[in-house]
C-alpha cells in the first residue's frame, strides 16, 4: 500500500508539468475558435464580442487559474462550441473507446501470445518465417489502408459487418460486437504483430535456460514446458502489452475515423482542429493521467508473474 | 433425483423463455420508425443559426425552426409563418398577420411578440437587417398576430430579407430566447418547424438526431424552395458525420445512408457508374480571392485588376476536382451566374485570362515586388486547391508569393489582423460562398461592406458604397436592374475581391430516394424527400 501511495504522490507533478505544458501549447499555438464560431463572414467587432463572451480575451496566467481552479472541484469545463460539459462529451464518448480498446487487447492476446509461442518453440521453422513475415506485414501496412481494404471486403462486398458506427452495448449486445469487429481486427493487427515479436524473442530467451532442460529431462509434456516459459517470460509481454493499452489511446484514432465510431480519439482530433480549449486540455490531462495509472497496473502486475518481486 | 432436479430447471428455462418472448413481441411488432440518414456536409457545433454563418447551422435552423416568409424554387418570397400582408402606397408601412395556430414545438402558441423580438435579434446582426435598420426599420406587436413595420424611406428589399435564405436567415424564436444577450450563441433550441431536435441522442463530431414536430403547422401550398408545407413523411432524420469521404461513400452504397450532402468531387466520377445510387447538383458556389486592401500591394486597385486579368476561373474550379459539367468555364457576374441578379456588366475585359496582358498591367501599376503572404488552408482540399492555383497565378504574371501553410482555424484567427504581412498580417486569403451569400450586392459579404467595415479584407470603395445604397431603395425593377449593372461595372473597377470560379456541389443518394429533384439550391429541405 505504502509503494501504492507513493508512486501516487509522484504523479501528481507529473499531472502537474503536463497540465501546464498542454495549457501552453494549446493557448500559444495560432487560431482563434471565436473566428470558428463566429462564421467565414463574420466581422472583427463580432468576433471580438464572441471573445469576451467566452473569457478568450482575458490573460493567459488568469485562464489557466480559472481552469485550474474549477479542476480542483471536479469540473473539467465546458466546450467552446458545444456549450456541453466536458463530462458529458466525454460520457458519450468512453464507452466505444473502452470497447475498442477492450476487444483489441483481446483479440492481441488470444492470437498474439500462442502465436509467438508457437514460433519461438517452432524457431527457425517455416511456421516460425510464417509467423514474423505476418508480424512484419502487419506491423508494416498503415491501419488506414487495411481499414479500408476490411470495409470493401466484409462489409461492402459481404455484407456482414456495418461499414459505419457504433451501438452500445445496453442497445444490442450482438449489435455492438458486430459494429466493433473490423475496427478491432484492423488496431489489433498492429499490436499482435508487435506482441507476437515480443513473445517469440522472450520465449526464445527462456527456452535456452537450464531449468527448461531440465524440465524436459524430466519428461514433462511440451505444453507443460511452454506454461513454464510463459510465466517466465510474461514480464517484458506484460510491459509491451500495458504500452500498448497506453498507445491505444491516441492509435485508435485513424481507426475511429475510418469507421466513424464517436471515440475520444475524435473528440481529441475534432477538438484540436477548432481550438475547443477546454476540451484538448481536460481530455489530453485525463489521457495522461489514464498513461500513469496503466504504467503503475503493470508495475503491480509484476508480482503476479514473479512473487520474488516486492515494493 | 438428479434428473427431477435438472428436469424442473428445463422447465423453469422454458417457461422464462416463453415469457421473455411473450414479453419481447410487442416490441417486435412496433414498426421501427422511418428514419431518413443523412451524411452532413459538416459537424454540427453551434445550434444558434442566427450567430453563426456556418452552413451547417443554418441548415440546422431550416430544421426546428420556421421563417415567416421563404423563398420558393424561383427564388421568390413567399408568405410561410405569415398569413397576410399589407404595404402603403410609398412602401413605408407595412402589415402582416401571422397564421392562426402556428405552435412551437412545446405546443405554446407562436404570437408577434415572438415575431418582433426575433426579427429585432436578426436586425442587430443580418447586413440586411441593419440596412434596413438605416432606414429607420422600426418592428410593433399590434395584437397576439399581427405586427408592423414602419419605415422612413421605402426600401426595395423587405420581403427579401424576410425570406433571406441564407447568411442569418430570419427564423422565429420565442420572444424571452429573442432576448437574450446576442454576444455568445443560443443554447436553447425551440422552435416551430417540422422537426424538434433530440438533444439527448446529440453527439457532437458523429450524431445529430431529429423527431418530426407533432404541432408543425403546414401549410397548404405544395413545397417549392424553401417555400410551402414541409410536412415530412419522415419519423426521424439523422444528421450523420463522417469525416472520413471512403466511408461515407461505402456507407451508402451499402444502404447504411440515404444521402451524402455534399459528396467530394472526387468520388463524383466512380459513383456515376453504380446503379444504386443517384448523383444530382447541390447548390452553386463561387471561389473568393480575398485581398487584404490595407496594405501593399493589394491597396491599389491597379494590382488588383492586373490579377483579375490573370485569372482562369476554369483552372482553379478544375483543380478544385469538379468535373466538366459541375463547373463553369466562365462567370461574367459576382452575383452567381444563373441567378436573378446575373450580369455580365464591366465583365468584358476580363472574360479571357491573358497573362501578358496581367503583366504588363502589374509593371504599369508601380507594384515593386512586394512580398504577398499568401494564406494556405493545409485541412481543406478544394480551398487548398483554390489557394495553390492562387500562388500559381500570382507567379505567373511575377509576383513575389510566400505561400504560408496553416490549418484553417489559423487562418481564422490571422485574417483579423490588422497589420501588415511582416508584421504577422497577411496579405491574401481564399474561400468559397453559396449562391445565396453572393447573389446580391448585399447579400454578398465583400460586395455588401461599406467603407469603415471589420470585414477580413477591409474593402472600401465610396462610389460602390453609393450604388449598393441606391440600389437598396429602389423599388421600380427597371431602375434597379440598371443600378445593379452600374453596380457591377464599379466592382469590376475596384476589385474588391476575385471571382475564382463558378460550380456546382453534388450530392449521391440511394437510388430509392424519392423527391431529389425538389432538392433546391444546396439547401437539406428533407422534409421534400421520402422512400
Amino acid at each position: 500500500m505504502g509503494y501504492i501511495f507513493r508512486r501516487f504522490l509522484s504523479t501528481l507533478p507529473v499531472m502537474a508539468v503536463v497540465a501546464v505544458v498542454v495549457f501552453l501549447l494549446i493557448h500559444l499555438s495560432p487560431g482563434d475558435p471565436a473566428a470558428l464560431i463566429a462564421g467565414d463572414l463574420a466581422t472583427t467587432e463580432d468576433i471580438e464580442k464572441l471573445r469576451a463572451a467566452l473569457g478568450l480575451n482575458l490573460p493567459l496566467w488568469q485562464q489557466f487559474g480559472l481552469w485550474v481552479g474549477k479542476l480542483f472541484t471536479g469540473d473539467l469545463g465546458t466546450s467552446i462550441f458545444t456549450q456541453m460539459p466536458v463530462t458529458q462529451l466525454l460520457g458519450q464518448r468512453l464507452e466505444p473507446t473502452v470497447s475498442i480498446a477492450a476487444l483489441t487487447m483481446l483479440i492481441t492476446l488470444l492470437v498474439a501470445v500462442p502465436l509467438g509461442t508457437l514460433a519461438a518453440y517452432r524457431a527457425g521453422s517455416w511456421i516460425d518465417r510464417l509467423v514474423m513475415l505476418f508480424a512484419v506485414l502487419a506491423f508494416s501496412v498503415p491501419v488506414f489502408l487495411v481499414g479500408y481494404l476490411l470495409v470493401y471486403s466484409f462489409a461492402v462486398q459481404l455484407p456482414w459487418f456495418p461499414v459505419q458506427g457504433y451501438v452500445h452495448f445496453g442497445e444490442n449486445p450482438f449489435e455492438w460486437l458486430r459494429s466493433l469487429v473490423l475496427p478491432c481486427v484492423n488496431l489489433a493487427l498492429v499490436y499482435i504483430a508487435l506482441v507476437t515479436r515480443m513473445t517469440r524473442a522472450t520465449v526464445l530467451e527462456v527456452l535456452h535456460e537450464d531449468y527448461i532442460r531440465t524440465a524436459r529431462a524430466k519428461g514433462l509434456g511440451v505444453l507443460a514446458v511452454l506454461g513454464h516459459a510463459l510465466r517466465n517470460a510474461a514480464i517484458p509481454i506484460a510491459t509491451t502489452i500495458g504500452a500498448g493499452i497506453a498507445l491505444l489511446i491516441g492509435g485508435v484514432v485513424v481507426t475511429e475515423t475510418v469507421f466513424a465510431i464517436p471515440g475520444v480519439g475524435r473528440l481529441v482530433i475534432d477538438s484540436v482542429q477548432r481550438h475547443d480549449y477546454p476540451v484538448i486540455q481536460s481530455v489530453l490531462l485525463l489521457s495522461a493521467g489514464v498513461y500513469v495509472l496503466i504504467n503503475l497496473l503493470i508495475d503491480l502486475s509484476y508480482r503476479l508473474f514473479d512473487p520474488r518481486i516486492s515494493y | 433425483m438428479k434428473r427431477r432436479t435438472l428436469a424442473a430447471h428445463a422447465a423453469m428455462v422454458a417457461l422464462a423463455l416463453s415469457a421473455a418472448c411473450a414479453m419481447s413481441l410487442p416490441a417486435l411488432a412496433q414498426t421501427p420508425p422511418k428514419t431518413l440518414k443523412v451524411v452532413a456536409h459538416a459537424d454540427l457545433k453551434i445550434l444558434d443559426p442566427t450567430f453563426t454563418t456556418a452552413y451547417i447551422s443554418r441548415n440546422f435552423g431550416y430544421m426546428v425552426y420556421d421563417t415567416l416568409f421563404a423563398q420558393d424554387a424561383t427564388g421568390k418570397p413567399q408568405p410561410q409563418m405569415v398569413e397576410k400582408y399589407t404595404t402603403s402606397k410609398d412602401g413605408k408601412q407595412w402589415s402582416f398577420t401571422l397564421r392562426p395556430g402556428l405552435k412551437f414545438s412545446d405546443g405554446s402558441a407562436v404570437t408577434s411578440a415572438d415575431a418582433v423580438a426575433s426579427l429585432q435579434r436578426w436586425a442587430a446582426r443580418d447586413s440586411l437587417g441593419r440596412a434596413m435598420t438605416t432606414v429607420g426599420a422600426e418592428w410593433k406587436a399590434t395584437d397576439a398576430r399581427s405586427f408592423t413595420l414602419t419605415l422612413n424611406e421605402p426600401f426595395g428589399m423587405v420581403l427579401d430579407a424576410l425570406a433571406k435564405p441564407s447568411g442569418f436567415p430570419p427564423v422565429i424564436l420565442p420572444e424571452r430566447i429573442a432576448k437574450l444577450p446576442a454576444t455568445a450563441p443560443l443554447t436553447e433550441v425551440l422552435g416551430s418547424g417540422p422537426f424538434i431536435f433530440k438533444r439527448d441522442e446529440w453527439v457532437p463530431g458523429n450524431k445529430t438526431v431529429f423527431v418530426r414536430n407533432p404541432n408543425y403547422v403546414a401549410r397548404s401550398e405544395p413545397p417549392s424552395g424553401l417555400a410551402g408545407s414541409k410536412k415530412t413523411t419522415f419519423d426521424r432524420v439523422e444528421w450523420l458525420y463522417l469525416p472520413d469521404a471512403n466511408s461515407a461513400v461505402s456507407a451508402l452504397k451499402r444502404g447504411e445512408v440515404d444521402l451524402i450532402e455534399q459528396l467530394p468531387p472526387d468520388y463524383i466520377a466512380p459513383l456515376r457508374a453504380d446503379t444504386g445510387v443517384k448523383i444530382g447538383a447541390f447548390g452553386t458556389y463561387q471561389g473568393f480571392l480575398v485581398m487584404n486592401q490595407l496594405h501593399p500591394p493589394f491597396d491599389n486597385p491597379k494590382v488588383r485588376q492586373a490579377l483579375l486579368q490573370a485569372v482562369n476561373q476554369e483552372r482553379f474550379v478544375a483543380a478544385m476536382g469538379f468535373p466538366l459539367d459541375m463547373r463553369m468555364a466562365y462567370c461574367a457576374t459576382y452575383f452567381i451566374c444563373g441567378s436573378p441578379n446575373d450580369t455580365a456588366a464591366g465583365a468584358e475585359p476580363y472574360r479571357k485570362a491573358d497573362v501578358a496582358k496581367a503583366k504588363q498591367m502589374l509593371a504599369d501599376s508601380g507594384y515593386k515586388g512586394e512580398k504577398v503572404v499568401l494564406m494556405v488552408p493545409s485541412d481543406v482540399p478544394y480551398l487548398n486547391a483554390e489557394a495553390l492555383m492562387a500562388a500559381q497565378t500570382m507567379k505567373s504574371i511575377g509576383m513575389n508569393v510566400d505561400a504560408q501553410s496553416m490549418d484553417w482555424a489559423s487562418i481564422g484567427a490571422r485574417r483579423a489582423k490588422r497589420d501588415a504581412a511582416d508584421a504577422g498580417g497577411w496579405n491574401m486569403y481564399v474561400t468559397v460562398a453559396g449562391e445565396f451569400d453572393a447573389n446580391s450586392p448585399i447579400a454578398n459579404a465583400y460586395l455588401g461592406a461599406a467603407c469603415g467595415n471589420t470585414l477580413p479584407g477591409w474593402p472600401c470603395d465610396k462610389p460602390l458604397d453609393e450604388l449598393r445604397t441606391a440600389w437598396l431603395k429602389e423599388t421600380v425593377p427597371a431602375k434597379r436592374k440598371e443600378l445593379l449593372d452600374a453596380f457591377q461595372r464599379r466592382a469590376y473597377e475596384a476589385v474588391p475581391y476575385i471571382n475564382a470560379g463558378q460550380y456546382s456541389a453534388a450530392f449521391a443518394a440511394r437510388a430509392n430516394l424519392k423527391g431529389l429533384d425538389k432538392l433546391w439550391a444546396g439547401m437539406p429541405t428533407v422534409w421534400m424527400l421520402d422512400k
